[in-house]
This record gives structure tokens, C-alpha cells and sequence, in this order.
């Protein structure tokens, strides 16, 4: 057992940040709003190119042949920066057997949604799609982008994630069935719980920074214990479901026999984390951090996106409530 | 990142769980509640075994007669015991995981010779004698006072949550030996034997009706100047030392015990009838259990992450702290549940009602939890050691520190800097 990542993990991180720093910078996001579907193609082919996409794809056919745990540290990475776009539907869609879909995928050429299954159907991102994974009760649906519908709606919850309402999604191609769904569940959860960590360790990071440098009563106001208190219990969520995120995934990777349990696991105790530590980003940069001015809503805002997806921590809580 | 183990630990949980499996089965029931000197029994008697298996001091190193177990191997020591249901450390806590580690690293030759091999063969209990009414979190300004005499020291104080204190033969004392000092560096380590004359002990009920916890009324007890550990002055770093060894397996029983606590109260609840089914069916119930559930499985994965952590670099860093924090939160949740599942069975400890198919204490659980947020540092002190040296937060200014304390950098996590 040795849950410490390795020197090459490490690198593969380092290098997804590294990107991230340098192109998703808050006035990238900001620009992203006005992008069709808020995906930038030219950051989606760099994802592409650095292999974010390519990591669970098999080697024989161009990918990196690695593992969850790889991709969530990556995914971790995304989530810091808060990177707009479907980076879950396409991940997955590059490792399913979709023909050129996944190849473009991999590379970046492709933006895949996911959704799940409904009528009228919500899709995020729609504008920007090449392809919808529509993941229903009782299998997986590869459907080509949606149209005809009234456009993206005004006042999105997150401006980084449009949504159209679809009156009705297009009919596509079977690509699975339930077990398909099962899986495609468990690892867009885990993926999602590893971009909420993420949130969640840039909300903590902001808030710090602030809590350190903005003074009232003559100090820091981050020397003030009802502050330092309200940080520390949510960096200690983000430890604990940083934890969880990559112990799962690495059982997901091995064939655990408790796989299972520990994804869902990690799903409920990210998303509660990443809840916890947004709200408390929003908390200590006081009125300030209630507005635009500031990126603090984006976080928060992105974890409540990202907890509406086709795996929400109430599904892991029911799916887990069966293991037990 | 793996968590499947090396075939040298896979062997070493193989041949550990077929001795624990042989063994348990011979053992005697276990003491009555409040009968000290048989939990004191029990437990040593716990300890010989383990000695002459050669479990004792599992992470001791080799030298001192320990095992030398790694990290990992501890981990899994931990585990099996755990599952196999062993009894716990008990009375031994103290002499196997402060003071004997702390004599090992600290102690002369000598001292290391005298104390070291009764501790592993459970021969003597010791207990400690830190904390003070007037010392509490803020241990460093401790009162008791050790005045030299000769080649004695004469101590008089009071110290308060000695654990296992009626049974001690031993008790690793910190006291007061330059009044003018600043207040970490006039403390002195020694090691007080309790049959000295002028000691009493004065037993405390706690929350849960057990008398584990004492008060201790030193009144110009003489201790020879070998008793002491380290250098005169210099016990606040010789204290510190022992937390040092911490490698992030402090509360794996507690955990895994919590995980067994969580299985009953989910089988209570499936056999619970409610309405026209069970408690399990009501989601109030259920949901609420099945988070507790998601977040002890973290925990565990937190453990071992913090594991893997020191046994690449020596030590769990404040991993320690972040544990205590999320797991005394879940423990209460988990309280909250128990207790509105329990119903009118929580009017008496010991499940009147035949709840537990396990015969789990569930009403002492619930009321044990509220010491995790105090004991061994609390909530409140933790969240300050994570929010300073996790996350450099400024201190606070009304707090004073050693002033060789090193500045965290800013941002700094437990893996060191991301």
C-alpha cells in the first residue's frame, strides 16, 4: 500500500497546471462567457496535445494507457482552474469504442457532452458540442449535437456553463447498455469529485491568500480564530476527500473488490467539500465576495453544476445505502 | 499510487491473522466494568502475548527490541487486530507509545536497559502526567515544580487526566525546574515511580461512568536526578519528540471500531420496524447513516495516505490534526443517528433492549464522542495547528510561541507544497 503519488504523477499534474496557469487565467474565463458553448477549441486541443483526454485511452489504439488515478489527478487540476467545458463527457467518450468520435475526442478536435436521460432535456455547453453521451436507465446513447431550440438560456446558474433547453434529444447510436450506464456513473462521479477537490483547493487557496493580506482591526484578519477556524475545517474536507477521490480511484484502477464503494464514497464527500469550501471562499472575502467582481461565485457555482450531473452525490448516497 | 500490498506484506498479515485466530480463542473473558486491576491483568497479559510472538514495540525499532515494522506493517497490525477483535492497548498505551518510544530516542543507556524490555513483556504500566488544571492546552505553562535537593528532585503539583493512573507503576512526568525560564524552556521529562511516598490519586467519573481518568496530587515527592530524560530544561522538546513518532496509525482502531459501530446501526435499522417497514426504509434515517458511512471510508482512505506519508518521509506531518478534525465531526453525526434510532432503548448504556446482534454500547458510543473534540488536543487547538502550519495563516497575536518555531510556507499541504 502507498498512497503517496509518484514522481510521475506528480509531473503529469505539474504539467496540467502549468497549462492551466497559463491559459486559463481569470480573463480567459472571463472571455470564455462570450465563446459558443464557453469552450475555447484552441485550450481544448491543448488538453488534447498534453494528453488530458488520452489517459485511460489504450495504448494500442494512441492513448496513454494509464489509469483513475492518473485522470484524477488531472481532473483535480482542471477543477483549480476551473476550466469551462464538458471535460467529463469528453474524457470518457475518448475511451469508449465510438470510432473517429473517440478518436477526435481524444485529441481535442471534439467536444462530447453528457447527459442524462430527460424530456425536455437540459444540455450544458450545447453550442459547442460535436457529440452528446445521453446516459439513460437502461444504456448509453452516442447523439449527435442538438438543434433547433430556442438558443442558450439568459441567466444560466453558472455564466461558464450555458444550457439550452432540448424540447427533445435527437436520436443517436447505441454504444452500451446497463452496465455501460453503471460504469459511465461511477467514473463521471469520480471524475467530477476530483474537479470538486479541485474547486474546492482553489476556493481554500483564494480565501487564504485574502484572509492573509486584507486587515481590519489593525491585523490580519486571517489571525482572528472565527476566520482561521472556518479555513481550516475546509481545507480539512479538502484533505479528506482528496483522500477518498484518489484511494478510489486507484481501487477502480486495481479491480478492488470494494471499488465500488469507495467511488460512491468519494462522490458524497466531495461534493460536500467542495460545497463547504466555496461557501466559505464567498464567507471570507465578505461583500465582496457575493459579487462578479471576484471569481468566488464561479466555484461555488461550478460544484452546484457539477452536482446536477448524470452522478449526483443523492445517487451515490442510494447506491452506497445498497452496499452497506 | 497502489493500496494492493507487497508480498511481504501480504505474508506478514497471512502469518499475523493465523496467530491472532489461535490465539484469541484461548483467551479469558475481559474484566468486568470498573475492576482496574483486572483490566490492568488483562491487558498486560495481552501484552506478554504479543511479546512472546514477537508483536511487542511493532514500531520500535529493532534495537530496543521492538519489531521495526514499517508503516504499512503497523497499518495492517492495526487492521487485523482490529477485525480478528483483539483486545485494544489499553493500559499499555502509555509505556508502548509515549514513554517507551520517548526513553528509546531520548533515554541513556542505562534508562533504555531498566525500562524498555519490562514495557514490551507487559510487566509495568505507565501512565502520564502532563496536563494540569491550570495547563490545559496551553501545557507549557505547567506549575508543577521540581525544586533539586541533592541528587533528588523534589516535586509538588497536580496533574489531571491520568490515564490508568490507580495501576501505574511508572508515570512520565513533565515538571517545572527553572521558574524564571521562559515557560517552554524551564520544563524537565522524568520518570516518576508510583509507589514513591506522597503521591495521591484521585480517580474522576467521566461522561461515560468510567473512572479511566485520574487526578494526581503530588505533595514533595523526592525523584532522583536519573530519572530524567534528555537534559534538565530541555522536556518541552523531549515531549514534543514523542508526537514525533506519530506515523499516522493513532486512531486506526478507533476508526475501524467506528466502521464496526456503523454495521450495527445499519443492521439495527434494517430490523427496526417503522410504519410498514423498517427504519432502513425511512430516508431520514437512512441517507443520514450512509453519509457517515462515505465519510469513515474516506477517513480510512485519509489514513492510509497518511501512512504513505510517513513512511516516505518519517513522519504524517499535521495529517494527525486533519483526521482528528473530520473524524470527530462524523462520530457525532453518527451519535445524532443512533440515539433517534435507539429510541427509549438509549434510557441505559449497555443496549437494555437487545438492539445489537453485537451487543454494541451504542448510548456510551454517542457520549464517548463528545471527548474526541477535547482529548489529546482539542477541536479548537487542532483547527489552529491546520489553519497556521497547513495553510500559513498569520498566529493569532495574543498567543505566544516557542520562538524556534518554524514559519509554514504559505500554502504548503500534507504532500508539501502544492
Amino acid at each position: 500500500m502507498d498512497l503517496e503519488p509518484t514522481d510521475e504523477q506528480l509531473a503529469l499534474a505539474a504539467g496540467l497546471a502549468r497549462l492551466c496557469a497559463d491559459r486559463v487565467t481569470p480573463e480567459a474565463r472571463r472571455a470564455a462567457m462570450a465563446l459558443p458553448g464557453a469552450v475555447d477549441r484552441d485550450l481544448w486541443r491543448a488538453l488534447g496535445d498534453i494528453g488530458a483526454f488520452a489517459l485511460i485511452v489504450p495504448a494500442d489504439r494512441d492513448g496513454l494507457g494509464l489509469g483513475l488515478a492518473e485522470a484524477t489527478l488531472v481532473f483535480e487540476e482542471l477543477g483549480r482552474a476551473a476550466v469551462p467545458g464538458p471535460v467529463v463527457g469528453t474524457f470518457l467518450a475518448a475511451g469508449l469504442p465510438l470510432g473517429s468520435v473517440a478518436g477526435a475526442a481524444m485529441a481535442g478536435e471534439a467536444v462530447v457532452g453528457l447527459v442524462p436521460e430527460g424530456r425536455p432535456a437540459l444540455v450544458e455547453h450545447r453550442a459547442a458540442l460535436d457529440a452528446l453521451l445521453v446516459v439513460g436507465p437502461s444504456g448509453v446513447v452516442l447523439a449527435p449535437r442538438p438543434e433547433g431550440g430556442d438558443g442558450p438560456l439568459d441567466r444560466p446558474l453558472d455564466p461558464l456553463t450555458p444550457v439550452d433547453v432540448v424540447p427533445e434529444l435527437p436520436p443517436g447510436e447505441p454504444v452500451g447498455g446497463l452496465d455501460l450506464a453503471a460504469r459511465l456513473r461511477r467514473d463521471a462521479g469520480l471524475l467530477s469529485a476530483a474537479i470538486q477537490v479541485g474547486l474546492a483547493g482553489a476556493a481554500v487557496a483564494m480565501a487564504t491568500e485574502h484572509a492573509g493580506s486584507r486587515t481590519q482591526f489593525g491585523r490580519a484578519i486571517g489571525s482572528f480564530q472565527a476566520l482561521k477556524h472556518l479555513l481550516a475545517d475546509a481545507q480539512v474536507a479538502v484533505e479528506v476527500a482528496r483522500s477518498a477521490v484518489q484511494a478510489a480511484a486507484v481501487a477502480v484502477d486495481e479491480g478492488g473488490k470494494d471499488a465500488d464503494r469507495a467511488a460512491h464514497a468519494a462522490r458524497i464527500v466531495a461534493s460536500g467539500a467542495a460545497d463547504r469550501a466555496t461557501r466559505t471562499c464567498i464567507q471570507v472575502h465578505g461583500g465582496m465576495g457575493f459579487t462578479w467582481d471576484l471569481d468566488a461565485h464561479l466555484f461555488l457555482k461550478r460544484t452546484l453544476v457539477l452536482d446536477a450531473g448524470i452522478a449526483s452525490p443523492d445517487d451515490a448516497i442510494d447506491a452506497l445505502a445498497a452496499l452497506l | 499510487m497502489r493500496l494492493k500490498e507487497t508480498p511481504a506484506e501480504q505474508a506478514f498479515r497471512a502469518e499475523l491473522r493465523a496467530w491472532l485466530d489461535a490465539t484469541l480463542a484461548g483467551l479469558p473473558d475481559p474484566p468486568p466494568f470498573e475492576d482496574w486491576a483486572a483490566k490492568r491483568a488483562y491487558d498486560t497479559g495481552w501484552q506478554r502475548r504479543l511479546h512472546d510472538a514477537g508483536y511487542a514495540g511493532i514500531s520500535w525499532p529493532k534495537e530496543y527490541g521492538g519489531r521495526g515494522a514499517t508503516p504499512s506493517e503497523e497499518l495492517i497490525f492495526l487492521e487485523e487486530s482490529e477485525r480478528a477483535g483483539a483486545p485494544y492497548v489499553g493500559c499499555n498505551f502509555v509505556s508502548t507509545l509515549h514513554a517507551g518510544p520517548t526513553i528509546a530516542a531520548e533515554g541513556t543507556p542505562e534508562q533504555r536497559a531498566r525500562y524498555l524490555p519490562p514495557i514490551l513483556r507487559g510487566d509495568n504500566v505507565w501512565c502520564q502526567g502532563f496536563s494540569e488544571p491550570e495547563a490545559g492546552s496551553d501545557l507549557a505553562s505547567l506549575r508543577t515544580r521540581a525544586v533539586r535537593d541533592g541528587d533528588h528532585y523534589v516535586v509538588t503539583g497536580q496533574k489531571i487526566w491520568t490515564s490508568h493512573a490507580q495501576v501505574a507503576d511508572y508515570c512520565e512526568l513533565l515538571a517545572r525546574t527553572d521558574p524564571d525560564a521562559p515557560k517552554h524552556r524551564g520544563i524537565t521529562w522524568m520518570i516518576m515511580p508510583m509507589d514513591s511516598p506522597r503521591i495521591e490519586v484521585r480517580p474522576m467519573r467521566t461522561l461515560t461512568g468510567e473512572s479511566e481518568f485520574s487526578e494526581m496530587f503530588l505533595d514533595e515527592v523526592r525523584i532522583p536526578v536519573g530519572n530524567v530524560v534528555g537534559a534538565e530544561n530541555d522536556g518541552w522538546r523531549v515531549a514534543m519528540v514523542t508526537f514525533g513518532f506519530e506515523r499516522g496509525t493513532a486512531f486506526v482502531s478507533e476508526l475501524l471500531g467506528s466502521m464496526r459501530l456503523l454495521a450495527d446501526l445499519v443492521d439495527i435499522a434494517r430490523k427496526t420496524p417503522l410504519g410498514a417497514g423498517t427504519a432502513w426504509d425511512d430516508a431520514s434515517i437512512r441517507r443520514p447513516l450512509t453519509v457517515v458511512g462515505a465519510e469513515l471510508e474516506a477517513e480510512w482512505a485519509l489514513t492510509k495516505r497518511n501512512v504513505s506519508r510517513a513512511a516516505r518521509h518519517g513522519n504524517a506531518g499535521v495529517g494527525g490534526s486533519v483526521f482528528k478534525l473530520a473524524y470527530h465531526e462524523t462520530r457525532e453525526r453518527m451519535g445524532e443517528v443512533a440515539l433517534r434510532l435507539l429510541g427509549r432503548a438509549r434510557l441505559a448504556f449497555d443496549d437494555p433492549t437487545g438492539l445489537s446482534a453485537r451487543h454494541l454500547d451504542h448510548v456510551g458510543q454517542t457520549l464517548y464522542a463528545l471527548s474526541l473534540s477535547i482529548a489529546a488536543g482539542t477541536a479548537q487547538i487542532q483547527r489552529n495547528i491546520v489553519g497556521e502550519r497547513l495553510l500559513g495563516l498569520p498566529k493569532d497575536p495574543y498567543r505566544s510561541a516557542p520562538a524556534d518555531r518554524k514559519k509554514p510556507a504559505a500554502g504548503a499541504d500534507l504532500y508539501g507544497g502544492r
